[in-house]
């Protein structure tokens, strides 16, 4: 582990009871969902975590607990560091905080987790799906909704599949 | 035995309307200015200095649908956007064609999934489909040629 | 085909003005078809006259479920989808995507590879910038530049073409090195590009950066200071004309762009004009890392030796017993990665373009996250076009570069 960041890593182990993985030199931290607005707004105020880089989701589907890990890619600019954390929700309707109170462009990023994977932003100024037509059903990136794979129309199959398909009118 | 052989060589130039009809509307064909995804930037090089579309009369883009006659439909088409495309196509007066630009207008190519719509001819009615991922602008050109002589080719009985 | 999606006032109403609520200003779509948003980006606009008083970005128009698609592909697979994110920056996608999977399974890359993915990177750095001036050039009102631009692009594209038969497509970066070595012609056509370029960005700054009636459109216009950047996690160009000299190409360098001099281009202005120079300084920039990269390529292998991730040669499969059981196991099955997830980003001509990859042991990713800049540096624009003049916004949405596939994704 880098040296600079154990210091950081030691701490929040310490106040929120985070538990740390390793891997390829990328520090992982699993912190409870009650603990991530907090940990955050340390690592940004303290520790100069000044931008989130990225967040999104994994499902585990059929596991049920937990379905979901959500991912907080942290970087500080002023001391190179990635810090990544790890918020492990369960169930099929999850929610989390906000943490557009820590950093303004966690706004999209949580609509993209609402709309993609479903899990509920509580205290979320403007929750609506950003990316899917608002009156799409389910969500696309959990492991339980089928890609929708259509079978393609090759000289064989070309009739029938040409007969299902729909095809615009004038 | 037509009546240029009689007039002979006095400068008079003959046709038919429909021959003069499709003639004006093949030289004259102004694309949408509509722009989806990768292909759209090939769509653009067709149109700039190396390629130069307007050698075909397509110097001008129409950013609206209703000044515009030719729809080139260049990438990918999401469900969110289907509807949009369709509006646009309704917008478009008469006559108009469409070219469905790229696998992923044509067949929805290396993108089999639920977001993307599997061919644009799901939507609206295609004259034209150029294959390629993207087509280069050459491509485009040619198939904007074949649509040349398909309009050259159509008859005055079907115009409605 | 779902139906169009009319927008109600309710749905908006916590994010528009009392104003709006009352009838004194007026709501007006601007997209997904228009031809000064880069793409089918559509934005809601509350006007006060000419004046935006608040401007609701609506994304999703190009959704294209990659990330999604890429999970039921393997390894080697999934690299075609790269390309079609950001379709301007296509080689620096594969170069991300190669590097997240070469650092979950552990893969070395030979120098001579990696020389030539510096080289491509940065000719398709160049290639990109060139779509940006043009066309952010053509929004306000210089035709010309558009026509050069394209004009200089075509060359570059042409480079690519040699290289991997493709314009713009070109996945020759793959897991391990490259496709193929790259032909004897490669060296001359990117010391003809040396040659000529600089005189062209020459060229481009005569057009523009003197000029008054650009000087007008750009100076002082959609000013953002660095803390705002930052919190709306904007990177790259972007962010460094507002001052932080983030680059990752200098800060966390990979592909040995540790041993290139080159400089970081900064302003603190933060304007779109300060964002327009900081871009044509980074092509000088990219042109001194080309010509370094080139200088020294060394020579030997372009890919590593590892059959168990890279196919062997085509020479080795006619002889050799396990080169054959190799190829055929890579391009049946694919290969496994090792349980874990891990971040990778690199400097894309947009910013951070970051992949987070994670494996379940399978010889598919269990999931691929792209971390985007478009996404970030789209989502700054209300705060950027807070209070200014329609045709103003215009110039903003070019400045900050957004490519729409590499949004919606």
């Amino acid at each position: 582990m880098n040296k600079q960041l154990q210091p950081i890593v030691q701490a929040l182990q310490k106040e929120f009871d985070a538990q740390v993985d390793e891997f390829r030199d990328e520090v992982h931290l699993l912190v409870a969902s009650e603990h991530i607005v907090s940990a955050c707004q340390k690592l940004r105020d303290e520790f100069g975590f000044e931008l989130l880089s990225t967040m999104t989701a994994v499902d585990y589907w059929p596991q049920d607990d937990p379905r979901f890990h959500v991912i907080y890619q942290l970087t500080s600019l002023a001391r190179n560091l990635s810090l990544s954390l790890r918020v492990p929700v369960a169930g099929n309707s999850p929610a989390i905080p906000t943490l557009t109170g820590v950093y303004k462009n966690a706004n999209w990023r949580e609509r993209e987790l609402w709309d993609m994977f479903g899990i509920h932003i509580e205290g979320h100024p403007d929750l609506r799906r950003i990316l899917m037509p608002a009156d799409w059903e389910g969500h696309p990136l959990r492991k339980d909704y089928p890609l929708g794979y259509e079978e393609p129309q090759f000289t064989f199959n070309f009739k029938e599949i040409g007969l299902g398909k729909p095809h615009g009118k004038e | 035995m037509g009546v240029e052989q009689k007039l002979g060589d006095m400068g008079v130039v003959t046709t038919t309307l429909e021959q003069a009809v499709n003639w004006s509307r093949t030289r004259a064909m102004w694309p949408m200015l509509f722009g989806l995804a990768c292909c759209a930037i090939e769509m653009m090089a067709a149109q700039a200095a190396h390629y130069d579309m307007s050698r075909f009369g397509m110097e001008l883009m129409r950013p609206s649908p209703r000044q515009s006659d030719l729809m080139i439909v260049a990438g990918r088409v999401s469900r969110k956007m289907a509807p949009v495309l369709r509006r646009l196509y309704d917008q478009m007066a008469d006559p108009k064609w469409v070219v469905a630009m790229g696998d992923c207008a044509s067949c929805g190519g290396v993108f089999n999934n639920y977001a993307v719509v599997q061919g644009v001819d799901e939507i609206v009615p295609v004259d034209i489909y150029v294959a390629g991922c993207p087509p280069r602008p050459e491509a485009l050109i040619n198939g904007i040629m074949a649509l040349h002589a398909k309009v050259g080719s159509e008859k005055v009985k079907n115009w409605a | 085909m779902t139906q169009l999606h009319e927008v109600t006032m309710d749905e908006i109403k916590h994010l528009v003005s009392d104003r709006a609520l009352a009838g004194e200003t007026v709501l007006l779509n601007m997209g997904p078809q228009h031809p000064s948003t880069h793409g089918v980006l559509r934005l809601l606009l509350e006007l006060d006259g000419e004046t935006v008083v608040n401007c609701i970005p609506d994304v999703g128009f190009l959704h294209t479920g990659i990330e999604k698609n890429m999970e039921s592909k393997t390894y080697q697979q999934a690299e075609v989808m790269t390309d079609r994110l950001d379709y301007l920056n296509t080689v620096g996608n594969n170069l991300a995507y190669c590097l997240a999977v070469e650092k979950l399974v552990e893969l070395d890359v030979p120098p001579r590879a990696q020389a030539l993915r510096v080289i491509l990177a940065e000719l398709q750095r160049l290639a990109s910038h060139l779509v940006w001036l043009g066309t952010s050039a053509l929004d306000v009102a210089a035709m010309s530049v558009f026509l050069y631009c394209f004009r200089e692009r075509e060359v570059i594209l042409d480079i690519f073409e040699l290289v991997s038969g493709q314009r713009m497509m070109t996945t020759f970066i793959r897991p391990g090195g490259t496709w193929r070595d790259v032909p004897v012609e490669f060296e001359d056509a990117v010391r003809n590009v040396l040659e000529t370029f600089p005189k062209r960005i020459d060229e481009y700054e005569a057009l523009l950066t003197k000029n008054p009636l650009f000087l007008d459109r750009t100076l002082g216009i959609g000013k953002v200071s660095a803390e705002e950047a930052l919190q709306w996690g904007v990177t790259g160009p972007s962010l460094r004309a507002s001052g932080p000299d983030w680059d990752l190409r200098k800060t966390r360098p990979y592909s040995g762009y540790e041993q290139y001099d080159f400089d970081v281009p900064t302003h603190t202005e933060g304007d779109v004009y300060a964002r327009y120079l900081v871009r044509v300084q980074e092509m000088r920039e990219s042109l001194k890392i080309i010509r370094q990269a080139l200088d020294k390529l060394p020579l030997g292998p372009i890919r590593s030796n590892d059959h168990k991730f890279v196919p062997p040669p085509r020479s080795e499969i006619g002889v050799s017993m396990e080169a054959l059981i190799h190829h055929f196991k890579l391009w049946t099955e694919g290969f496994s990665a090792p349980k874990g997830a891990i971040y990778s980003a690199v400097e894309s001509p947009r910013g951070e373009l970051g992949v987070y990859l994670e494996s379940d042991g399978g010889p598919k990713p269990y999931r691929v996250h792209w971390r985007t800049p478009s996404f970030n540096n789209l989502e700054v624009l209300p705060v950027l076009s807070k209070g200014v003049l329609v045709a103003d916004l215009v110039a903003i949405i070019g400045s900050v570069d957004i490519v729409l596939g590499d949004v919606d994704r």
